[in-house]
This record gives structure tokens, C-alpha cells and sequence, in this order.
């Protein structure tokens, strides 16, 4: 069998198929070599599959099933808040009012979605605590650094050059540290102390006049609410810092506690992880950034405003950091989002929260017996264990994750925080029921028992799965990124 | 009030909080200082049902005019193409939109080849060694190229063309700014980069030279020409390229590009007011483990059978952190499922045989224009979209298509006021001959 049983799109090519139906052409038909000059046109032919239209659904249909989305499946995976994404929202992102609209249209013509993302805009900002939010940012990420751009314009208009440091804690995203990277500023790493929170004297110590942000996950990465965040807060601001809010772990407080309220002066939020924007295998997702006040001058154009007239872009921002993105985010993710808040509205989206922190804890309690579990207090939304235990036994995290696969569970996510030996970062959400989360947790003990009396079965997982453990070393080391006809 | 996405009965709740230990939810939250609890109700708008919600944004959507029920010549970066009925079946496949990032190979396959297929068609059609799994989109891809550039030659200018889309100069040009990058724009002459201005500002601190093909104006940009004079100061030769032109155009590596890039929305991706998109990133092998963002590759399971993983992942934010180049994690993955379900579909006869009914159609626009006595500022090789001038004020003459239920085009007088009543007409390979009989009947006779 080997590769045959798997074949690429390309292995599947036969010259003379084809798979689509192009509008009738009514028109007269023109000699290329008369319309485009001869080195200009393409003299090899891209060598794209040439397959019927049943061999490309069979294909991805098969492709569908040696693949796993939450519908399929408990997704436990820590700071990505793998909750369901419902189908309501597929159905409202797809009408076609929405869908079938060029950004570049008179802006008369598309008020129903100016409207919309208006609205969103206005619902965030009271969920958030905030004063503005922009939905330009298409991912967290675009938004860490859309934030980070806009303080240092903060900074530059108040005549402040020397603003050039970022302190992010050792606990966090690495995208945070490659975002301050990328928008031009240095990092600081700031510790974390025995209860796995920011180690208030090594902040007082890093944090200076070069200061220009700390970010912050609250909760953090390890699960544990920041409860010094107005300490931590004071410690910024006294030396002329910004803060900066991770929205990753946005879930856990819904409701409960406003980075507003907390001091944040930024706020990015991950519209497909609290806010159910499928994850797509990867993405797309949304990143909108809220500021406080003093930080409106300085948000991406253009901006929205609400008139007499109805809606308009705003271009005319001198202070703004430009443009991050073409056009205005990524409006499909936005209805989506939308959708999901006025579904749950004020009260579910507490409930999401009180359910999210519950789940998690209930999973700690039950687990903690059988792993390691570094950081022993209340956690919010997730939580993270160490295998550090079942390492002596010779079983690795990695072998744990991939002997879920064989029951059926994506893994929790792994080596991650780094700050955590052999870490497991579990994250439930509120979306799983009891019974999910019981039978996660009874396969959980099966395999730190298994790690004491059969090593080997947990160490040469996965069994069931259609590929066993792949080579990574050797993809590296020889890359091969693309098919090649033989 | 019970939720239909939370599964927690007061029982379970009651049985939960007895296994923790606790009396009440409230004491799980305990370490949220009083001070900045959020202990109202949120003062957002109140729950709606399903069929509530559908009406409301039905309501909302209704307000758009959306391109069904209006002839569009618009495409300025976005376009309006045939999309395969099947792309959607296939994005909509749940095991598909709802799984995270391919982390966990052996459950994943699918997802990873289906990125493998997606990288081999992307440099199948813009002749480049290796493309990524996707970006953002065409602007933010093609600030990356900049950024990459300047840390690949150590240096920091950025040359960019005039005839580059506006909004992707903008993003170019934020990004540039937080690395403190230097962006200056080569003028245009004739709807094409000013090829003696482009020499005239080469030196050895240009990092690259960043060309769109076709460009903003419809123009094929002459790459051949353009080429000797960026590499001949061994800066980087950046194209931006529409994938569906390559069907039909030379691609850019046939011209030793050193990085292309752009957006797959005009291949089976929805307008969607812009977003969400996907941009491509293709380059030569030389600069493979400098791109940004996922790389899928092929490798062999234990017992030798073929699989997928990503990889090199040292390049990557979460391994680098703040020696990483590039902070992108989220990409635009079902995005690129979709292009390739699409890039499948058409396949080598359709790719070319849609991209020359774009020729052909937006030429045929053209002549009828010219036949009219309309001035055509920028005559020459053009793919889909060419500048016309209106004889009449522009605003007067869209708002009567409008009426007549068409979207003109792209007025350019937003990019540049010396472009005062040009018109960028987009002609794709769905509109007819009688609509583009119409318009230009139309576009006379305001």
C-alpha cells in the first residue's frame, strides 16, 4: 500500500479531465499573441491537477476524514479555547448581502455591514472596558502588533523616544515577544514568582523611562488570574509605561472583570477563540484592538463612524499609524462573532465564563492525584500539569498527547508555557459537558497508569491513528515543500 | 436561562463544585480583586433566538447591494469571479473548519496534505522553488517580502512602485515604520514603473525593489526590463502578482523574482467586503528558511509511509520569540483550502482558459471604449482591469449606473487627484457581452 494509499491531488491527474464551468465565452476569440507581447505570455502550462468533479470531492472528502475539528471530537488544547462553533453562525457569515460585497463599494451601498461592524465595535468595547476597538487586525498576532505600533506613536507624540523596551513575562505567547520584535522594540523578560504570577520586585526592577509597554495575558498562560494587576499596574504607569492586554485568555472572564477595569490601556481579542470564529486549521481568525482614550488618535485608518448620515470610513486621522491591512479586517470572522454575542447575550456570555472556569477546575481537581500539578490554587479557564512524574517512568508529554490520539482526544497543548517542565496545558471550555470531560479524565488516569505498569504502549503511541509518529527530523532536514512529477 | 451551547445542568454544576471543593462558582473567582470585579450586567444588547438573529442580520444584509443583484466593474485588488459550487461543500466540511493548526500530524493529515497540494500549486503558477501555507492577505504578504528582504541584505531602503495597489503601499509602509525601514515610491509613467526613475534611484542600501504584475492599472509591468536593474545592485526582486494572471502571464521566478506574493482571492474566494482573504508567499530555495509563517513538508511515518508535518519550524514566533522576523502564528488556512479546491478544479486548461477570457473580456471593453471616443490614459498589454476617463464627472455618471443597477469601477481620484474622472473598469470572465455593451452605452451617454 504505502503512499498509493493516500495519493496526492497530482497522482490523481489524467490529461483530458476537468472539474469546472467557466461562463460561456460570447465573445469573439482574440489571438493572445495580439492582446499580450509573446515573452509575456506563459509558455509551460502550471501543472495543476486535471481531475473530474467527483475525484476533487472524493479526494478532499477523504482528506476531511484523516482530519480532526471539534465537531469530531474533545479539543482540550490550553490557550486556544477550541469551544464549538456554531452552525447558526456558518449559515449568517454565508448570506449573501454579506458575502457578495466589494470593500471598495460606495460606502451607501454597504451600510447594512458598516452597521454591523459598528455594533460589533460598540459591544466590545463595553465587554472589553475600552473606549475605541478597530477590526482591521486579522489574527492576535496582527493585533499584539497593531497595539504595540499605536503606543509607540503615543510615546512619539508626547516627544518620547526613548520608550524602546517591551517586558513580557517568561509565561507568555511567543508571538508577544515576535510582535515587539516586529513593531521595532526590544524585550525584557520579566519572572515569574512561586505562584506562577508576575514577579512584582523583578518588575520593579526591569521597568524604567525606556519603558514603553508591558503585556499581559490575564488570566495567564498558566491559567492563574494576575491578582496584583493593579500593583502591576500602578508599577507601568508610575514609570510611563503602557499595558498591554493579551485577549488569548479573554473566555475565562466574560463578564466577570474588564481588562478596562484593570488598568489595560490596549486590549487585542481573539474573535475565533473566546468569541467562536471556527479556527479553520489555522485560521482565518480576527484580532480587534481596543485603546483608551488617549490612545484613539493613534488607531489604524480607516476608522468607523457613525454619522447623521449613516456610516463612514474616516481617513482624515493625521496621529494614526496607517494602514495594517487592506481593506477592513476580516469581516466574514466579524459576523460570526457578532452572531455569537447576540446569541448569548449579557447573561450567557457570564454563564460562558462561570461554566469555562468551572469545567477547568473540575478537571484539575480530578486529575492533580495522578500528574504533577506545579502552580496548586483555583484556576480560571485552563490549567497547566507537569509530566514530570511520568518522565522519571521514561513516558514523555509528548508520548501522554499522543496516546489521547488512540482514545479518540486531541491532546491538550504541549511544552508549553515554558516555564512548566513537561508541561500539559489543558483548556476544556464551557461548551463540553460533564460526561466529555469525565471520560477525558478517566483516559487521563488510564495513561499515567499505563506510564507505571507499560511504559512501552504509551511510549509507541499512537496506534489507531492513519499515519503512526511522523519523522520530523528528517522533514527538516531534507525539506521537500512541494510535489514534484517523477 | 439555559443556553443551547452550554451543556452544565444545576445538577452537574452542584456535583463540579463538590469535587473542587467549593461552596459557589463566585469562590472559583476569588482572586479577582473586589476592586475590579465586574459585578453589573453587561450593558450589551439582550439575547436573541435563532430565528430573531437570522431576521435581524438578514435585515442588515439587505441593506448592502450585493453583486447578485448588481453588474460590477469594480475590482481594485478584489474581484468577481466564477467560484466552483464545490468550494464551499469542501470548506464547509467541519473536519476541516473546526480543527486548530495541524500541531498533532498524525490527526491532521488532511489538513496537511491538503496544504502540501496548496504550496505545490502556488509555485507551480508563479515558477518559484517554495511557497508557504498562506498569509493574511496580498498587502501584509508583501510587507513581510519587504521586511525580509531588508534582514536578508542588511539593508534598509524599500523601493516600491506607483503602479502597486494604494492600500498595499499603506500596509507596506506601516510595517516599515516600526522597523525603521526607509519606503520610497518610484513614479509611474504611462500606467508602468518609470524604468529610468527605477535606475536613477538604485543603489547599494536598496534592500528591493517591490513591482506589482499586472499592476494596479491593469498593466503587465515589463519584468524582463525591470529585473537587471534591481539585481544589478543585488537588491531583491519583489513581485506582487494576481495568481489567477499567472495563468496565462509569464510567471515572475521565469524572471528570477526573489519573492512573490499576493492574495488567491480571485481564485473561489468570496468579495466578503474585503476579508477574510489569504495571501501566498513564494520563494526560491535559497531564501526557504527565511520565509514567514507555516511550512508544511514531507516526510515518512515509523513504519516508512508517507505523511505530513510542519516544519522548519525554528524560523517560527513561538520556537524564535523575539528573534523570530516575523510574529505571524493565525494564518488563513480554509481560505487556502478554498483556492486549492479551486486551483484543483480548474486545473492546467481551466487556470488559462479563465485567465484569456479575462484578456480577452476587458480588452474587448477597452476597444468598445475607445470606439466610443473615450481616452484610454494608460494604452497598452493589460490583463483585466484598464483606466478609462470619464467624459463627464465621475460622480454623476456612477450614481446614474448605480440607478441602472452597475458598479462602475474604482474612481482614481481617491489614489491621486490628478487622476480626477478616471475610471478603473474591471472585465472578469463573468460579465457578458451584452453587460459590457451596456456599461460602455451607459458610460457615454450620462
Amino acid at each position: 500500500m504505502g503512499q498509493d494509499q493516500f495519493p496526492l491531488i497530482f497522482e490523481k491527474s489524467k490529461e483530458g479531465r476537468i472539474g469546472y464551468s467557466l461562463p460561456e465565452f460570447d465573445l469573439e476569440e482574440t489571438k493572445v499573441e495580439d492582446l499580450i507581447p509573446e515573452e509575456y505570455i506563459r509558455k509551460e502550462d502550471p501543472e495543476l491537477p486535471e481531475v473530474s468533479e467527483l475525484d476533487i470531492i472524493r479526494h478532499y472528502t477523504a482528506l476531511s476524514r484523516r482530519n480532526y475539528g471539534v465537531d469530531n471530537g474533545f479539543y482540550p488544547l490550553g490557550s486556544c479555547t477550541m469551544k464549538y462553533n456554531p452552525k447558526i453562525n456558518e449559515d449568517l457569515a454565508r448570506i449573501p448581502g454579506f458575502v457578495h460585497i466589494h470593500p471598495l463599494q460606495d460606502e451607501r451601498t454597504v451600510q447594512g455591514a458598516m452597521e454591523l461592524m459598528y455594533d460589533l465595535q460598540e459591544h466590545l468595547k463595553e465587554i472589553t472596558g475600552m473606549d475605541e476597538v478597530t477590526l482591521q487586525p486579522a489574527a492576535g498576532a496582527h493585533g499584539e502588533w497593531t497595539g504595540l505600533m499605536m503606543i509607540r506613536a503615543f510615546h512619539e507624540a508626547n516627544g518620547d523616544f526613548h520608550r524602546t523596551k517591551v517586558i513580557i513575562p517568561d509565561s507568555a505567547h511567543g508571538t508577544n515577544p515576535a510582535s515587539a520584535t516586529v513593531a521595532g522594540f526590544e524585550t525584557v523578560t520579566v519572572a515569574s514568582d512561586e505562584n506562577g504570577l508576575v514577579d512584582l520586585e523583578d518588575l520593579k526592577r526591569v521597568v524604567g523611562e525606556d519603558t514603553a509597554a508591558l503585556m499581559l495575558t490575564n488570566p495567564n498562560t498558566l491559567g492563574l488570574f494576575e491578582e496584583h494587576i493593579l500593583e502591576i499596574a500602578e508599577i507601568v504607569h508610575g514609570v510611563g509605561g503602557k499595558l498591554y492586554y493579551d485577549g488569548a485568555n479573554l473566555n475565562a472572564i466574560l463578564a466577570k472583570a474588564r481588562p478596562g477595569d484593570m488598568g489595560f490601556d490596549v486590549v487585542h481579542l481573539n474573535l475565533h477563540k473566546t468569541f467562536t470564529g471556527p479556527h479553520g486549521g489555522g485560521g482565518p481568525g480576527s484580532g480587534p484592538v481596543g485603546v483608551k482614550k488617549e490612545l484613539i488618535p493613534f488607531l489604524p485608518v480607516p476608522v468607523l463612524v457613525k454619522g447623521e448620515n449613516g456610516y463612514t470610513f474616516d481617513y482624515d486621522r493625521p496621529e494614526s499609524i496607517g494602514r495594517v491591512k487592506p481593506f477592513y479586517g476580516n469581516f466574514g470572522i466579524n459576523i460570526r462573532a457578532y452572531a455569537y454575542i447576540r446569541t448569548m447575550g449579557p447573561d450567557g456570555l457570564k454563564k460562558v465564563a462561570e461554566n469555562a472556569v468551572l469545567n477547568a477546575n473540575y478537571m484539575m481537581r480530578k486529575l492533580s492525584p495522578y500528574y504533577d500539578l506545579p502552580f496548586d490554587r483555583h484556576c480560571k479557564h485552563e490549567f497547566v500539569l507537569s509530566g514530570r512524574r511520568q518522565k522519571k517512568l521514561g513516558v514523555r508529554t509528548l508520548d501522554i498527547a499522543k496516546r489521547l490520539l488512540d482514545f479518540g482526544f486531541h491532546p491538550p497543548t504541549i511544552y508549553f508555557p515554558l516555564n512548566v517542565e513537561e508541561a500539559l496545558m489543558i483548556e476544556p471550555t464551557e461548551t463540553e459537558s460533564k460526561e466529555t470531560l469525565d471520560a477525558f479524565i478517566d483516559t487521563m488516569i488510564q495513561i499515567a497508569q499505563e506510564a507505571e505498569e507499560n511504559p512501552e504502549i504509551v511510549q509507541d503511541a499512537p496506534h489507531t491513528t492513519v499515519v503512526k509518529r511522523l519523522d520530523e527530523a528528517k522533514a527538516a532536514r531534507k525539506p521537500i515543500l512541494r510535489y514534484m512529477k517523477e | 436561562m439555559n443556553f443551547r451551547y452550554l451543556p452544565t445542568t444545576a445538577e452537574d454544576r452542584k456535583e463540579m463544585l463538590k469535587e473542587i471543593g467549593v461552596e459557589s462558582i463566585d469562590e472559583l473567582f476569588s482572586d479577582i480583586p473586589e476592586e475590579i470585579r465586574f459585578e453589573g450586567r453587561l450593558n450589551i444588547k439582550e439575547a436573541v433566538s435563532e430565528k430573531t438573529l437570522t431576521k435581524e442580520l438578514s435585515r442588515l444584509a439587505g441593506k448592502n447591494k450585493d453583486l447578485q443583484n448588481y453588474v460590477s466593474f469594480l475590482g481594485a485588488g478584489v474581484y468577481d469571479h466564477y467560484i466552483p459550487s464545490i468550494v464551499d461543500h469542501v470548506i464547509s466540511r467541519s473536519e476541516f473548519y473546526t480543527a486548530y493548526t495541524p500541531y498533532q500530524p498524525e490527526f491532521s493529515q488532511g489538513e496537511l496534505q491538503a496544504i502540501f497540494e496548496f504550496q505545490t500549486m502556488i509555485c507551480e503558477l508563479t515558477g518559484m522553488d517554495v511557497s508557504n501555507s498562506s498569509m493574511y492577505d496580498g498587502g501584509t504578504a508583501l510587507a513581510e517580502a519587504a521586511i525580509l528582504s531588508c534582514n536578508q541584505t542588511k539593508r534598509n531602503t524599500i523601493l516600491i512602485s506607483q503602479s502597486t495597489h494604494p492600500e498595499y503601499r499603506e500596509v507596506v509602509k506601516t510595517y516599515a515604520l516600526g522597523q525603521k525601514l526607509q519606503v520610497e515610491e518610484i513614479p509611474m509613467k504611462d500606467g508602468i514603473t518609470d524604468l529610468e526613475a527605477l535606475q536613477n534611484r538604485m543603489d547599494d542600501q536598496v534592500a528591493c525593489v517591490i513591482i506589482q504584475y499586472p499592476n494596479f492599472y491593469g498593466r503587465i509591468e515589463p519584468l524582463k526590463e525591470i529585473e537587471p536593474i534591481v539585481h544589478g545592485q543585488n537588491a531583491h526582486f519583489v513581485v506582487s502578482s494576481n495568481p489567477l494572471a499567472l495563468g496565462i502571464l509569464t510567471p515572475p521566478g521565469h524572471f528570477h523574482a526573489d519573492i512573490v506574493t499576493g492574495d488567491v482571492q480571485p481564485l473561489g474566494v468570496p468579495q466578503s467586503f474585503g476579508g477574510p482573504h489569504a495571501g501566498y508567499f513564494a520563494t526560491t530555495k535559497k531564501l526557504m528558511r527565511k520565509i514567514p509563517g507555516r511550512l508544511v513538508g514531507q516526510t515518512t511515518d515509523e513504519d516508512g509511509k508517507r505523511g505530513f508535518v510542519l516544519t522548519l519550524q525554528a524560523r517560527e514566533q513561538h520556537i524564535r520569540r523575539e528573534k523570530a522576523t516575523s510574529n505571524i502564528c493565525s494564518n488563513q488556512a480554509l481560505i487556502a483550502l478554498a483556492a486549492s479546491v479551486t486551483m484543483t478544479a480548474l486545473g492546467k486548461r481551466g487556470i488559462r482558459e479563465m485567465a484569456l477570457a479575462n484578456v480577452r473580456k476587458a480588452n474587448y471593453a477597452k476597444e468598445a471604449f475607445k470606439k466610443k471616443g473615450f481616452e484610454i490614459p494608460f494604452e497598452g498589454p493589460s490583463f483585466n482591469e484598464f483606466v478609462v476617463k470619464s467624459k463627464k464627472p465621475l460622480k454623476v455618471v456612477t450614481e446614474r449606473l448605480l440607478e441602472k443597477g452597475m458598479i462602475a469601477g474604482y474612481d482614481l481620484g481617491k489614489v491621486d487627484p490628478k487622476f480626477k474622472d478616471h475610471l478603473l473598469v474591471c472585465v472578469t470572465e463573468i460579465r457578458t457581452k451584452e453587460e459590457i455593451d451596456y456599461f460602455v452605452k451607459e458610460m457615454g451617454e450620462v
